[in-house]
């Protein structure tokens, strides 16, 4: 049984197809992740999901319970971190997770005891009674961490959960989602825009762009769906006749004075491909990565770059052109 | 029970921001006492009005500057809710398992509460300036103070529902000054506090009839002043402010319950 199952689900605003029919199926423990260039319905999707948005057609059940039909039975099951700030920053740190343990129905016993667990948690103990006014925005989304989690949901929603940290500060807070999911069986949906976070914690991993998922699939089945790693061969005399009749190199292309090769399996081809190509001055491999994936599927790149990113980039961005 | 919890969570949460914004409650203090002194000791004498023996036109204005404290006071409190939601705080309890209507209560608790510690602060400050700016005043009774509270509660209920009600249809302050204008000040200028409800002109006299805030200002005159006569029976003034506060308690609920 999935804990969230969607059916048809879509938003609309106007003209604007927010989400635009997900079907989604998501199972117990699972950390799953919503990946999409901005504006790709994320943030909707999940404010569905935890009811605080009606959905305009279609439907969710979440932890048994259907979102529009009972949502505060839903409501009490899930936790959620919203993308932008929402803490009230009138009160003090402790008094913000005094409120929602209130609002969440933690028993007054209990209170005290989660409160001092979660500030450890986050790094935040010696700051617990300052004003959340005075807080840094990393002190801050530490806290709305903190506070997503307060009542042991069995569902969590993340939207963006680690934008604007540090990655002393991250690594903890991964830390800490894998230990909820590994003990509690917490289910965990997220968006990010970070590559190393959707690769470091996603089960499965569903690429949103304009309301619609476009695909769907494990980290490593997404990447190895690009069809192999790409070899980059710089040459005198740039030609792709000698591979031509090799069935490992699934593409080839000239760029320039480059070569540039689609290859299965690169490792242990790599010698044949050399072997066989003349006046190679310069070799680089790539394997792809969820950046590559991502910017196949959107055309985009994600957030965080890296230096291959570039050359992979311009790469598919070519293939795509054929 | 989770409801009474959030309820009391978010009555507790309006109250100690109410405690630790000094500056709102100096100035609640402040405006009324400045129309006392400045309005009220400005016109003292020169106002024809026929007030029993010892009462001046200062102590005259005292219970309807009580009331307009409260009115500006919980209307702005109700309003408040605009900026609640601008900040996306509000959205934090809006996603919590807790039914509209208890999130509704405990923002109306939370005013009323705030208006009550007004109300209170300003009688016993109110009875001491009444009392040096005109000797002859008998005072305010302890017993006739007490028994204002409940009826400030009434008016501090009512007005924060209708500001917290009307509050979910804005998402700027834009269109505030609007509501000032048309709304509170109409509501206060036509309660009959700055002047007595008979002879006055036939148009007048039906729309501070219409006025629930008349009532108040009319019962707590009964109860402050010693030797004021009632102009409308307290009977119908508790009647239609428990009416009145009930209908918009109604309204807010429904409000609320409309918000996205
Ligand atoms: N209340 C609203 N009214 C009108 N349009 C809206 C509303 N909320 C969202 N949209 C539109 O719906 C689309 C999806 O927005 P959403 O916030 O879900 O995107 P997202 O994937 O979370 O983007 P980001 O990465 O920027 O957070 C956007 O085109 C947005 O403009
Ligand atoms: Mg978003």
């Amino acid at each position: 049984m999935p804990v969230i199952a969607t059916h048809d689900l879509r938003k609309h605003y106007g003209e604007v197809k927010a989400v635009d029919g997900i079907d989604l199926s998501i199972s117990e423990g699972e950390i799953f992740g919503l990946l999409g260039p901005n504006g790709a319905g994320k943030t909707t999707t999940l404010h569905m999901l935890a009811t605080l948005q009606r959905p305009t057609s279609g439907s969710a059940v979440v932890a048994g319970f259907d979102t529009v039909k009972q949502p505060l039975k839903v409501r009490q099951r899930v936790g959620m971190v919203f993308q932008e700030p929402t803490l009230d920053s009138t009160l003090t740190g402790r008094e913000n997770l005094d409120l929602h343990g209130r609002l969440y129905g933690v028993k007054g016993k209990e209170r005290p005891g989660r409160i001092a667990e979660l500030l450890k948690l986050v790094d935040l103990e010696g700051r617990a009674d300052d004003f959340v006014k005075h807080y840094s925005g990393g002190m801050k989304r530490r806290l709305e961490i903190a506070r997503g989690i307060m009542h042991h949901p069995e569902i969590l929603f993340l939207d963006e959960p680690t934008l604007g940290l540090d990655p002393q500060t991250r690594e903890h807070i991964w830390a800490y989602i894998e230990k909820m999911v590994a003990e509690q069986h917490t289910t965990i949906i997220l968006t990010t825009h970070y590559m190393d976070e959707a690769d470091r914690l996603c089960d499965r991993i569903g690429i949103i762009d304009h309301g619609k998922i476009i695909a769907l699939d494990t980290p490593e089945n997404l990447c190895a769906s690009l069809g192999g790693d790409v070899v980059k061969l710089r040459m005198a005399n740039p030609t792709t006749k000698p591979f031509e009749a090799m069935k490992f190199v699934k593409a080839a292309e000239i760029k320039g004075n480059e070569v540039l090769l689609t290859v299965e399996d690169s490792s242990s081809h790599l010698a044949e491909i050399l072997q066989r190509s003349d006046g190679v001055q310069h070799v680089e491999l790539h394997t792809p990565t969820l950046n590559d994936v991502f910017l196949k599927f959107t055309g985009r790149e994600m957030r965080e770059e890296s230096g291959e990113g570039g050359f992979l980039a311009d790469y598919q961005a070519s293939q795509r052109g054929h | 029970m989770g409801e009474f919890a959030a309820v009391q969570a978010i009555w507790l949460r309006e109250f100690k921001v109410f405690t630790r914004e000094k500056s709102r409650v100096i100035s609640s203090m402040a405006s009324p006492l400045i129309w006392m002194v400045l309005f009220g000791v400005g016109l003292n004498g020169r106002v024809d009005i026929a007030t029993p023996p010892g009462i001046d036109y200062t102590a005259f204005i005292f219970p309807g500057v009580l009331v307009m404290s409260i009115l500006f006071g919980s209307i702005f409190y109700g309003l408040y809710i605009v900026w609640d939601r601008k900040l996306d705080f509000l959205k934090e309890v809006l996603a919590a398992p807790v039914s509209r209507p208890s999130i509704f209560l405990g923002k109306v608790l939370g005013g009323t509460t705030d208006s009550l510690v007004q109300a209170a602060l300003l009688l016993t400050v109110g009875a001491l300036v009444l009392k040096l700016i005109n000797p002859v005043f008998t005072g305010i009774s302890p017993v006739g103070a007490l028994l204002a509270l409940p009826i400030v509660l009434l008016v501090a209920m009512s007005i924060a529902s209708l500001g917290l009600g009307i509050g979910t249809l804005f998402d700027s302050f834009e269109g505030f000054q609007v509501i000032v204008s048309f709304l509170a000040f109409p509501l206060f200028f036509l309660s009959g506090a700055l002047y007595p409800l008979e002879g006055l002109p036939a148009f007048l006299t039906v729309l501070t009839r219409l006025n629930p805030l008349t009532y108040a200002v009319d019962l707590l005159r009964t109860l402050l002043l010693p030797g004021y006569v009632a102009q409308i029976s307290p009977a119908l003034d508790v009647g239609v402010l428990v009416v009145w506060t009930v209908i918009m308690l109604g309204f807010g609920t429904v409000m609320f319950q409309r918000m996205k």
